[in-house]
């Protein structure tokens, strides 16, 4: 049986572990790990688990992600102008594509259904991937996602698209095939950035963290007891990485380039704390420092990594945790605004063109989106974020088959969570726009505690250290634009930090890479082209 | 104001049997003051949002206006569910280091074989029978033995604690009028029931079991340990709590599943069903109705009104949980409902503490009552009830059968 938890919704009842301890794990107070494919033997227990659920986060066998009861409109119901048949292609069959295709079915499209997929598994979950599967609590290849339904779909798995022509509306694959289509859906996500010097990350024992595949050499490699990991980068992953490994109990050394783990996400003070939950956990963390090169020994195998300090970490094993690179290559040419920020979008998920003009039949959703988001000053956004790639994949299926009195923007605030060390941190809203932060609830020192960003005077974000319970309702804050700081009074005051500055870096800009010209004069003829550099 | 009159309706008795229709009258105001001060909450999402709002307390020492004589826990001392964070969250985790995860994650998982066999052996009570009155003879002894075995009290001391704790669950309730008499009677039911387990703690202390609340007196973490006065307000609220309402839970489904035949038809042979319909059955008939302590902290702008700091807040989970805003054809009985969320445990901090337990414990008394009763029928519709509008259910539940079936292999 397969199981996934909507970790977004997730609040940290822990009601699931009670009633299958089998399956369902607390780490800590809050973070939850879980078998997302445990034993058929254990079905009865997982049924009680999600019946249990206190905000039905937990899935089984289906993923539906529905989250109300009261009755869905469906189309043909009368609303008028709905698209139900024609052809329709989603390229990436990963958790948005996946997504997508389930809800437009669900939608009531009828019509043909094709699925693009760069790998041959089925949609598969990413998050286990760098915490239960590291660890083996799990076997790895227990990763799949409950089907969103039995979706009627061609399926064309280790083929991705090479090449999207919009005046003939058609896919190209990389075995040469077309595919014509009324309506396609652009959900070809990301890829690990791998390390920048070729011969050194063909060293044996150089990973990435992305894929199932990259997973399972990685589990391996830290089964066979290195004598150090060396994680470079202290985002999100390399940070869980980390973790894992000290759960393994292996000795792990962690490089940041910026002055604390999980900056670049949510600024310098949180950063801190983070750095000071690592180090208690034994990880030797080097921050303000890179990697300046990796050495190998005669066989080609990971001896040692030089630091740009001078000093040198020897390790057998390296995970270079440097981010994503958008998958944006195959649409090179295409006239989509696509480069490295990702394929340009609006709110209703409907993919921009070069000129910045929306386009009708083609639609963006997941990792790769960017959208100007409402609450954010229409800023635009990417995120990579799993909560994100459910919902603007439910948003895009929705708009690719409705008229344009019924699209739904995509407004939801962004929410995303990481476990690591025992700690569950979530966050909602966008903690880099900020340029204040204060801890509202709890406390700092005892790593439990509730922080508020604001910019501008206005509550722009909230994050949350085992306190997920809470963070509903600082959502609802940002979402009425409420003033920064909070100005009321409420339970477990005791503002041990801030307000003060959030030491939130300076944004560098996405569009390296990537060049706009604009020619011609008459509105008529001004037009805008894109010139590539190196991605 | 007449929702006030209708507030009062519900309080009366004679609403008890079908308060429903009422709820729904609430509903049409669905945040409302009461003339003596108290704010009314009846549909789902205000009650949700109120529930994880940090501006709500649980601590009544924050009412703007206290009644004479009220104290602060009606439990006895300062148990956590009547008292804010940080002192929650530490009481709180102090008290599931013992019952569930991570540090006791199959603790109740383990008591299942137990209640099945407090259950079975309880039902083979029956044989020979053709009326039985449900709450005494199972829905009633059943948790309070499966509590007794957790928390590590003498299962024949019963009928002592059991007194007291009736006195402190009829005190329970929502308005503010004659509370201090209510909190007066309670008192010395809690006195008493306080110093029973002081005694008791203390020999835990010297002779600690693998119970509960040997866990309590003996254990000492990073966050230091409970102190006897915590001990003892704790054990209090896990002994009334774990007895006094799953006895309704279990109630409250045999009245409904002997109202819906076509069900116990469909458990029979379905045994999967039971997981949801007890599910339904917390939302349907859940066995608490209000949670009538909690304290705005500051001015709470919500559905079109504002809660005033230091006002009492009354949120009335059972009729969020029957809100049609909420849930589609909410007056049905439907165990097929998926993705179904209630208000039945409450929600956010306080969640309830045994919710597993309970859980469980509802599953397997209806399976095993439905299983094994031949042909049964209500004798009267509807049965007594007890007299709380907070802690609803039946007082007595007969049924008449043709036999009790053998215990299932």
């Amino acid at each position: 049986m397969r199981v996934v938890i909507d970790l977004t919704r997730c609040q940290g009842y822990g009601q699931c572990a009670y009633l299958a301890p089998e399956v369902f794990t607390m780490h800590g107070d809050e973070a939850v790990a879980y078998d997302p494919e445990p034993d058929e033997a254990q079905r009865e227990h997982v049924l009680r688990a999600a019946a249990a659920c206190p905000v039905q986060a937990l899935h089984v066998d289906r993923n539906t992600m529905r989250h109300w009861t009261a009755p869905v409109r469906r189309l043909g119901d009368g609303s008028g102008g709905a698209v139900r048949d024609g052809h329709i292609v989603i390229v990436g069959g990963s958790l948005a594509g996946g997504r997508a295709a389930g809800v437009l079915r669900r939608e009531g499209f009828t019509g043909r259904l094709t699925v693009i997929g760069e790998e041959t598994h089925e949609p598969y979950d990413r998050p286990p991937l760098s915490k239960q599967i590291l660890t083996r609590r799990v076997p790895a290849a227990h990763a799949r996602l409950p089907r969103l339904r039995e979706v009627e779909a061609e399926w064309i798995p280790g083929n991705p698209a090479t090449g999207l022509d919009l005046s003939t509306k058609t896919v190209r694959l990389a075995d040469g095939r077309e595919v014509a289509f009324d309506r396609v859906l652009i959900a070809t996500g990301t890829r690990a950035r791998p390390w920048p010097h070729e011969a050194e990350a063909a060293l044996e024992g150089v990973h990435v963290l992305r894929t199932l595949e990259d997973a399972t050499g990685l589990r391996e490699a830290l089964a066979a007891g290195p004598e150090r990991v060396l994680v470079i980068g202290g985002g999100f992953t390399g940070s869980e990485v980390a973790s894992a490994c000290r759960e393994l109990g292996l000795p792990v050394t962690l490089v940041e380039r910026g002055p604390a783990p999980l900056v670049g996400a949510l600024g310098g003070v949180i950063g801190r704390i983070a750095g000071d939950i690592q180090r208690d956990h034994g990880v030797d963390l080097r921050c303000g420092v890179t990697v300046s090169s990796l050495e190998g020994d005669g066989a080609g195998r990971l001896r040692r990594a030089r630091l740009s300090d001078g000093s040198t970490v020897e390790a057998q094993v390296a995970v270079v945790a440097l981010g994503a690179v958008r998958n944006v290559e195959w649409l090179r040419g295409s006239g989509l605004a696509a480069g490295p920020w990702g394929v340009a979008c609006d709110a209703g998920c409907r993919a921009v063109d070069v000129n910045g003009l929306v386009t009708d039949d083609v639609f963006v959703a997941g990792d790769i989106a960017r959208f100007p988001h409402p609450v954010f000053h229409y800023q635009f956004m990417a995120l990579e974020h799993w909560g994100n790639a459910v919902a603007q994949a439910e948003v895009a299926a929705h708009n690719m088959v409705s008229d344009q009195a019924h699209r739904w923007p995509h407004l939801s605030l962004p929410v995303f969570w990481s476990s690591q060390f025992g700690v569950n941190i979530k966050s909602v809203g966008v903690p880099t726009l900020a340029d204040q932060l204060v801890v509202t609830q709890g406390s700092v020192s005892a790593r439990r505690f509730v922080a508020v960003y604001g910019y501008k005077g206005r509550i722009t974000a909230a994050v949350t250290f085992d306190q997920a319970i809470w963070l509903e309702f600082y959502q609802r804050l940002i979402e009425r634009a409420a003033p920064f700081p909070p100005d009321f009074r409420h339970v477990d005051m005791r503002r041990d930090t801030g307000p003060g500055p959030a030491e939130v870096p300076e944004r560098a800009l996405a569009g390296e890479g990537a060049t706009v010209v604009v020619t011609g004069h008459d509105p008529a003829e001004r037009s805008a082209s894109l010139l590539y550099g190196e991605l | 104001m007449a929702s006030d009159d209708v507030f009062r309706q519900i309080l009366d008795p004679a609403a008890r049997a079908d308060p429903y229709p009422l709820y729904a009258e609430l509903r049409e105001t669905p945040v409302f003051r009461r003339e003596d001060g108290t704010w009314v909450v009846s549909t789902y999402r205000e009650i949700v949002e109120l529930l994880h709002d940090p501006r709500i307390s649980s601590d009544r020492r924050n009412l703007a206006h206290r009644p004479e004589g009220d104290v602060a826990d009606g439990m006895g001392g300062v148990s956590f569910i009547a008292t804010d964070p940080p002192e929650h969250d530490r009481l709180r985790r102090l008290a599931v280091r013992h019952f569930g995860p991570p540090h006791s994650a199959g603790r109740v998982e383990a008591l299942r074989p137990e209640m099945l066999a407090v259950t079975t052996e309880l039902i083979d009570g029956l044989t020979g029978h053709t009326r039985a009155d449900l709450v005494d003879e199972v829905a009633y002894p059943l948790p309070v033995t499966v509590i007794c075995r957790l928390l590590g009290v003498p299962r024949e001391d019963e009928p002592r604690f059991h007194a007291w704790a009736d006195a402190v669950v009829e005190s329970l309730g929502p308005g503010e009028e004659d509370r201090a008499e209510r909190e007066q009677a309670r008192a010395e039911a809690v006195s008493k029931l306080q110093t029973y387990l002081a005694d008791l703690a203390a020999a835990r202390r010297d002779a600690p079991g693998d119970d509960l609340l040997s866990g309590l007196v003996t254990y000492e973490g990073p966050e230091g340990r409970m102190s006897p006065v915590e001990v003892i307000a704790t054990s209090a609220l896990l002994l009334i709590a774990g007895h006094e309402t799953t006895v309704n839970l279990i109630t409250n489904g045999m009245l409904t599943l002997l109202r819906h035949p076509e069900l116990i038809k469909r458990l029979r042979a379905e045994p999967d069903l039971i997981v949801t319909t007890v599910e339904e059955l917390l939302r349907y008939e859940p066995p608490v109705h209000f949670l009538s302590s909690r304290v705005a902290l500051a001015d709470i702008p919500i559905a079109g009104t504002t809660i005033p700091a230091g006002a009492p807040v009354v949120l009335v989970l059972a009729s969020g949980s029957r809100d049609p805003a909420h849930v589609s054809h909410p007056d049905t009985f439907d165990p097929d409902r998926r993705y179904s969320e209630h208000l039945g445990f409450g929600g956010g901090i306080h969640y309830c503490f045994g919710a597993a337990l309970a859980r469980l414990e509802g599953q397997i008394a209806l399976q095993q009552l439905v299983n094994r009763l031949v042909n049964p029928r209500l004798v009267e519709d509807p049965p007594p009830y007890r007299p709380s509008a907070t802690l609803r259910g039946p007082r007595h539940l007969l049924v008449d059968f043709d036999a009790v079936s053998p215990a299932g292999p």
